[in-house]
């Protein structure tokens, strides 16, 4: 087992490692100029030029690759020119470790900004998380237990209507509906949990709510689809035969047999929801993420989207690996390979 | 065989001899889409405690549905059953779920065909034994783990302290299947069902797997339906047989009478089409012609009649518009047909005598 998780983990490195590659090569090797796109509305040629100077764009790619992996772990400095800093040292930014780069646009340093909105995006997806994982299994255990009968149809049309739906719409249908209009919700609004909780999870309850809504849909019939059939399988009756009772057989054997595929489904999703739910923090403008990936894709920073799509991309990674881990610890079967 | 039986018997308490287990009149019915399938038909046996009884018949001939109605294992919403299942004077078809809850595993338990698929293949088989323990015996978790290792070791796997916590996956197929016994076992059941228990394994190892049960059945006295549908393993193990076609029983009686005077042309075809190491190899094997029929549109009349060779020993129609009884031909010997007893004994002689039975009668499976 434990060898099963060392192995992950060196594959997970690896992958991190290649995918940064990949993307540091596409954004600043590619055909776009950073130094033009990071300049803003008003660009002259030596505003440009200063730009290129300050972000160590001038430097071939593969050196500025290994400055911002360096950056990682040691501190860096904008710009990366020891006579500069020695002749204007307050023009010069320190970045502290880990410096995921610098934005001229915000004039913040990214690791900032990510500081900045990683609680809000984490406080959604987590409590989405929870929401659509209660609802969802629950309502697919139901469901798949009272299978043909009203209950089962009821809920399968149910969540087929919510399926259907973008996730903007049901996010705008709730906000106008449930919060606006009926007042069932609080206004959604986002304050650190650190300065007032209660107010953290009443602001949140809405956006939870409507994200939740899309993915407890997509649950309900994944696992209704898995219960159903593990429910055919033959240790079931041997069970049955040793004369345990339907709640154990439906919690304890049936339900942990059907749960491998949907923790996996799960652990994906929610790792994916930490690189930004871009739609349901733009629909209810919270300062997450996923908002900051649509807005600095809009006005090209550069920095920014690089150092986003890398956090997307551990998050998703890691992710991946505690999935990996988590399916060795249900299956033990698995464990061998 | 006769005087190990009468060794267990001096053993038992006083109403050994009492039929531990009866069935009568069975039937199992599913209803469905298609028409009603009638999977048991009218079935009767008894079985005492220290007595195996081998089930024996096709696929599709209702052996497995009618064990697993005394289990209960049958869904009340899709089937329908009557008749009796009486498990020491309790009718089993009448009492509560919880009843039959309590009794399985406990007083009567089933080891099923494939233990791969049988087992929960995430939990440990110790995990599994323990739990089979702990729903009828109220006890720590120690003392079940030092009950499944007992018991693991009582069915011969090796190493047992180790073993308990592996994983099905783990084990080899005969080592699978004496877990799956010690599990059935584990809780001293009065009547054990094994549905195919050597169907999944290879030869040798069925061997070891019927010496086991044999010397478990000497050792706890319980009663044991074999279902099977290989007469080698029946004439290793069981004391009586019943044979099974289309939902009746067709014959029923001691194994010795059973193989050595067979009563019905089906049991005939069943010994005839069994291939023989001790005899000189002919060039085909002896199947029964046709295919085993449809529960839901059997045949009208005797089930076996469309693949029957001998319908011409029977005056007019009779065979294909009566439903024979199941006559008694003598003491303890039944079977299900409307040839007489007599001309029966007559025919089967005549057919044993033959080493090969000619073509032409094959090809057709009418009327030879």
């Amino acid at each position: 087992m434990l060898y099963y998780i060392i192995r992950r983990c060196i594959a997970a490195v690896l992958m991190l490692v290649v995918i940064s590659i990949v993307t540091f090569g596409i954004f600043y090797g590619g055909p776009t100029d950073p130094a033009r796109l990071t300049c803003g509305k008003n660009c002259t040629p030596a505003s440009i030029a200063a730009n290129r100077h300050a972000l160590g764009l001038d430097k071939p790619v593969p050196v500025q690759y290994a400055n911002f992996m360096k950056g990682l772990v040691s501190a860096r400095t904008f710009p990366d020119d020891p006579a500069f800093a020695k002749a204007n040292p307050d023009k010069v930014t320190h970045c502290p470790a880990p410096c995921l780069g610098y934005s001229p646009l915000e004039t913040k340093l990214v690791t900032d900004i990510v500081k900045e909105r990683l609680p809000v995006t984490l406080s959604i997806s987590l409590g989405a998380f929870v929401i659509w994982i209660v609802l969802g299994v629950g309502l697919g255990i139901i469901a798949a237990l009272k299978r043909g009968r009203w209950q089962d149809r009821g809920i399968v049309a149910v969540s087929l209507v919510f399926y259907s739906f973008p996730a903007f719409f049901i996010a705008l249908l709730m906000y106008n509906y449930l919060s606006t209009q009926w007042q069932l919700l609080p206004p959604p609004n986002y304050v650190s949990v650190f300065q007032d909780p209660v107010g953290w999870f009443s602001g949140l309850l809405l956006p939870w709510f409507s994200l939740a809504a899309l993915f407890a849909a997509g649950y309900v019939r994944l696992t209704r689809a898995y219960m159903l059939e593990t429910m055919s399988e033959d240790y079931l009756r041997t069970a049955r035969a040793k004369g345990l009772n339907e709640r154990t057989i439906i919690f304890k054997h049936t339900l942990r047999a059907a749960l491998t595929p949907i923790v996996t489904v799960a652990g994906l999703d929610l790792g994916g929801l930490f690189a930004g739910a871009a739609i349901t923090e733009t629909v209810f403008n919270f300062q997450g993420l996923g908002r900051a990936v649509v807005t600095s894709v809009q006005v090209f920073d550069l920095p920014v989207i690089v150092a986003l799509v890398l956090v997307a991309a551990f998050f998703i990674v890691m992710a991946n690996l505690v999935v990996d881990v988590l399916y060795g610890v249900i299956d033990p079967r698995v464990r061998l390979a | 065989m006769s005087s190990d039986t009468l060794a267990v018997r001096d053993t038992l308490p006083a109403d050994a001899g009492q039929p531990f287990l009866e069935v009568k009149d069975l039937h199992v019915h599913f209803p469905t889409d298609d028409g009603l399938v009638k999977a048991v038909d009218g079935l009767d046996f008894t079985l005492a405690r220290g007595q195996t009884i081998g089930i024996v018949g096709e696929s599709g001939s209702g052996k497995s549905v009618a064990s697993l109605a005394i289990l209960g294992l049958h869904r009340r919403s899709k089937a329908r059953l009557s008749g009796q299942i009486l498990l020491d004077g309790e009718d089993l078809l009448t009492v509560s779920d919880q009843r039959i809850r309590s009794l399985r595993g406990n007083q009567m338990a089933m080891v099923f065909q494939d233990p791969l698929s049988a087992l929960h293949p995430y939990y440990t088989i110790g995990n599994q034994i323990v739990e089979a323990y702990r729903i009828h015996n109220s006890v720590s978790k120690d003392v079940a783990r030092k009950r499944a290792i007992e018991m693991l070791d009582r069915v011969g796997i090796p190493n047992p302290n180790h073993r308990v916590d592996q994983y099905p996956h783990e084990f080899s197929g005969g080592m699978r299947q004496r877990a799956m016994i010690a599990m059935a076992l584990v809780n001293d059941p009065k009547l054990l069902i094994a549905d195919e228990p050597t169907t999944a394994l290879d030869v040798t190892i069925q061997a070891q797997i019927l010496d086991l049960m044999k010397d478990l059945q000497k050792e706890f006295g319980s009663a044991i339906i074999i279902i099977t549908h290989d007469l080698g393993v029946v004439a290793n193990v069981a004391d009586d047989i019943i044979v099974m076609y289309g939902g009746k029983c067709v014959e029923k009686g001691s194994v010795d009478e059973v193989f050595y005077t067979p009563q019905h042309p089906y049991t005939w075809g069943l010994l005839a089409s069994m291939p023989r190491l001790d005899k000189v190899r002919s060039d085909r094997l002896d199947p029964i012609p046709g295919n085993p029929p449809s529960l839901i549109n059997l045949p009208s009349g005797c089930a076996f009649n469309p693949r029957c060779a001998h319908r011409s020993e029977v005056e007019g129609d009779l065979c294909r518009t009566q439903v024979p009884d199941l006559l008694e031909v003598r003491p303890g010997q039944s079977a299900r047909c409307h040839i007489d007893a007599a001309r029966r004994t007559d025919l089967y002689a005549e057919i044993s005598g033959q080493k090969q039975i000619p073509v032409q009668d094959q090809s057709s499976g009418q009327k030879t």
